[in-house]
C-alpha cells in the first residue's frame, strides 16, 4: 500500500513536469549541437566536445555549485537575469536548468549516434535534387536521426527524474515548490519516521522509470516497423 | 552539352590536376578506381570545392577560385546517380521521384511524372517502400528521381557497378532510353571500358589525377587492347534465333554464328566476343572442332602494347582479332587480305 501525502504528489507533478520541461527545452539545441559535431569541421571541436560532455564526469553538485555561482543575484549571468526580470535560483525553473545541464550529453550523444549513422550520399542526392541546406536539414536529416532523437529524449527524461545534486543546490529542497521525488526520498530517509514514505516514492520513481522505457521501446518499434 | 573544367585539388598525397573541354550529349570519363574521376563528378556537382580553377556548363560559370564564384548544389540544376542508389529510405518510390520534382521551378518542368514512370516502367512500384526493392528497381528509381529534376546534365557515377550483369544490361537499355527520349545529356562515369563503349561517344581517360586524353570509346577500346587482360570486346548483335541440336544459331549481319548457348535464349540478344578468343588462319584450315569458320577480309591493322590488333570484314560485321607481332609478321597480315577466322561455340558470352 502506497502512502502518499499531497506533498508527496507534488513532487510527482514536479518531477514530471520538470523532466518534460527540460527535455523538450533541450531537444531543438541538443538536435543543433549533434548536427554541428557531426557535420562541420572547425577549429577547437575537441575543446566543444568536452565542454558539453563534462556534465557526465563531473559530480552533479558540483555542476549545481557552478551553476548557483553563474545564474545567483551575484553571479555572472544574474544581473542580465534581473534586468529580463527572470528570477531562477530556487525555484522550479532552476530545476529545469540543472536536469538540462545534466542530462544534454546524453541527448546529444544519441542523436549523434543516429546522425552518424546517415548515409552521407542521402544528403548529397538532395541537395543535387534542388534542396537547400535548411530544407535537406528538415527533410532528410531529421527523419533519418528520428531513432536517436527518441533514444536520446528518453535517456535525458529518465536522467531528469532522477537528477539530484545539482537540483538540490541550485532549487533547494522546498516542498510544494523546487521537490521533487528525488529531493523528498531524500528528507524523508533523513527523517526519524520516514521509512514508508521514502519506500513509497521509491515506488513512484521504479514505476515511473519502466513506464518510460516502456514508451521508449513501443516507439522504437513503431519506428522500427515503418522502416 | 559542354563542360569545361581547369582544377586543381589536393587531398593526402592525391593530387588531381584536370584541363579540359568536352562537348557531346553523351560523354564518357574513363579511369581505373582512384583515378580521381568521382571527384571530378562532385567538383562538377558542386559537393566539393577546387583548391583553385574555374568550372563551366553551357557557358556558366559554376566555380571560380579567381572571381569567388561557387554556386551551391542546388543552383546548378546538376543531377547525379551514384554507384548506390541513395534513395531516401523514409521515404515511398513515389516520394523520393517527386523529391527534385517538386523543387523544381514549375518553368523548368519539361519531363511528365507520368511519361517517365512509364518509361521506366515503374508503376507497380509507386506504393512500396525503398527498403524491398532489388539493387535494379532501386537504380531504376533513382534514375527516375534524377531525372524529374529536370537537371541540364546528369552525371552517372559508376551507376552499374553495384549490378550483377543481368540487370545492369537492363538497366543500360533503361539510362539510353529516358536520356533520350526526355533530351537530357549525361556524363557517364566508369570503370568499365564496355560500359563506356554501350553508353557514350566521347570518352575523356583520366589516370592518377591527370587527364590522359579524349577519344572516341572505339578509339580508346582498341588502344587499350594490348595492355587489357580481357583484350578487345567485340560487341555482336545477332537476331534470328534457331536451335540445332544443343547449339544454338544467330544471324549476324550475312553470317551464321554457332553459340553455346542457355535454353532461355532470347530470338535477338547481344554478346560479347574477346579479340583473344579468334584465331586466324592464312589459308582454310581442314577438320577443325570450332563451329565457327569466318572467311574474312583485313580491313586495317593497329597497334596496341605488344601486339597488334586486325580489324576484319566477315560479310557485312567487322571485327577486332589480336595476334602477338611475330604472329602478324609470319601470316605477313595486311589490309585487303583474305584471312579465316576460327571463333569457338563457347566462346561467346551473352549481355545481359
Amino acid at each position: 500500500m502506497l502512502l502518499l501525502t499531497s506533498t508527496d504528489y507534488d513532487a510527482i507533478r514536479l518531477s514530471v513536469k520538470v523532466a518534460l520541461t527540460a527535455t523538450l527545452l533541450s531537444l531543438p539545441f541538443g538536435f543543433a549541437f549533434a548536427y554541428v559535431m557531426t557535420f562541420l569541421k572547425f577549429r577547437g571541436k575537441t575543446l566543444l566536445e568536452v565542454l558539453v560532455n563534462l556534465p557526465l564526469t563531473l559530480p552533479p553538485v558540483v555542476i549545481g555549485y557552478l551553476l548557483l555561482i553563474s545564474l545567483g543575484k551575484h553571479g555572472w549571468l544574474g544581473p542580465l537575469l534581473e534586468s529580463l526580470g527572470v528570477r531562477l535560483i530556487f525555484t522550479w525553473k532552476a530545476a529545469v536548468v540543472a536536469s538540462a545541464v545534466v542530462g544534454f550529453p546524453l541527448l546529444v550523444r544519441s542523436i549523434r549516434l543516429g546522425m552518424e549513422s546517415i548515409d552521407r550520399q542521402l544528403i548529397h542526392a538532395s541537395r543535387t535534387l534542388g534542396a537547400r541546406w535548411l530544407d535537406t536539414l528538415f527533410t532528410v536529416v531529421l527523419p533519418l536521426s528520428r531513432h536517436g532523437i527518441v533514444a536520446g529524449s528518453s535517456l535525458m527524461f529518465a536522467r531528469s527524474l532522477g537528477e539530484f545534486g545539482a537540483t538540490i543546490i541550485v532549487a533547494g529542497n522546498i516542498p510544494g515548490v523546487t521537490q521533487t521525488i528525488p529531493l523528498a526520498i531524500y528528507e524523508y530517509a533523513a527523517a526519524p519516521a520516514g521509512e514508508s514514505a521514502a519506500v513509497s516514492l521509491c515506488v513512484v520513481a521504479v514505476v515511473l522509470s519502466v513506464l518510460v522505457l516502456l514508451v521508449h521501446e513501443a516507439i522504437g518499434r513503431k519506428l522500427a516497423r515503418r522502416d | 552539352m559542354e563542360v569545361r573544367m581547369a582544377v586543381r585539388k589536393s587531398f593526402g598525397a592525391f593530387d588531381l590536376q584536370a584541363d579540359f573541354s568536352v562537348t557531346g550529349e553523351h560523354v564518357g570519363i574513363f579511369g581505373e578506381s582512384g583515378s580521381g574521376k568521382s571527384t571530378l563528378v562532385g567538383m562538377l556537382a558542386g559537393l566539393s570545392a577546387p583548391d583553385e580553377g574555374e568550372i563551366f556548363l553551357d557557358g556558366e560559370c559554376l566555380f571560380s577560385s579567381s572571381r569567388g564564384i561557387d554556386l551551391k548544389p542546388e543552383r546548378r540544376r546538376v543531377g547525379i546517380v551514384f554507384q548506390q542508389p541513395s534513395l531516401f529510405p523514409h521515404l515511398s518510390v513515389e516520394s523520393n521521384l517527386l523529391y527534385g520534382f517538386r523543387r523544381c521551378e514549375p518553368r523548368r518542368r519539361s519531363i511528365e511524372v507520368a511519361s517517365l514512370v512509364s518509361v521506366l516502367k515503374l508503376e507497380p512500384l509507386l506504393r512500396r517502400g525503398v527498403n524491398n526493392l532489388s539493387g535494379g528497381e532501386k537504380q531504376r528509381v533513382a534514375l527516375g528521381r534524377a531525372m524529374l529534376a529536370n537537371p541540364r546534365l546528369l552525371l552517372m557515377d559508376e551507376p552499374l557497378s553495384a549490378l550483377d550483369d543481368a540487370h545492369k544490361f537492363q538497366i543500360i537499355q533503361y539510362l539510353k532510353s529516358a536520356s533520350e527520349q526526355f533530351g537530357i545529356p549525361y556524363l557517364f562515369i566508369s570503370h568499365s571500358l564496355l560500359e563506356i563503349r554501350l553508353m557514350t561517344e566521347r570518352v575523356l581517360a583520366i589516370s592518377g589525377g591527370r587527364l590522359a586524353g579524349q577519344a572516341t570509346p572505339e578509339q580508346l577500346a582498341r588502344s587499350r587492347m594490348g595492355q587489357s587482360q580481357v583484350g578487345y570486346i567485340n560487341l555482336l548483335k545477332v537476331e534470328a534465333l534457331r536451335k540445332m541440336g544443343g547449339m544454338t544459331a544467330y544471324r549476324w549481319g550475312t553470317q551464321e554464328l554457332f553459340i553455346s548457348a542457355s535454353e532461355e535464349s532470347p530470338p535477338s540478344t547481344m554478346y560479347e566476343l574477346s579479340s583473344r578468343d579468334i584465331i586466324l588462319f592464312k589459308k582454310h584450315p581442314e577438320a577443325i572442332s570450332a563451329r565457327n569458320l569466318l572467311k574474312c577480309t583485313v580491313v586495317d591493322t593497329f597497334p596496341s602494347g605488344n601486339k597488334v590488333g586486325v580489324e576484319l570484314l566477315c560479310g557485312s560485321e567487322t571485327l577486332i582479332a589480336e595476334v602477338v607481332v611475330q604472329a602478324a609478321d609470319e601470316l605477313a597480315i595486311q589490309a585487303q587480305t583474305e584471312i579465316y577466322a576460327v571463333i569457338k561455340a563457347s566462346s561467346f558470352r551473352r549481355l545481359g
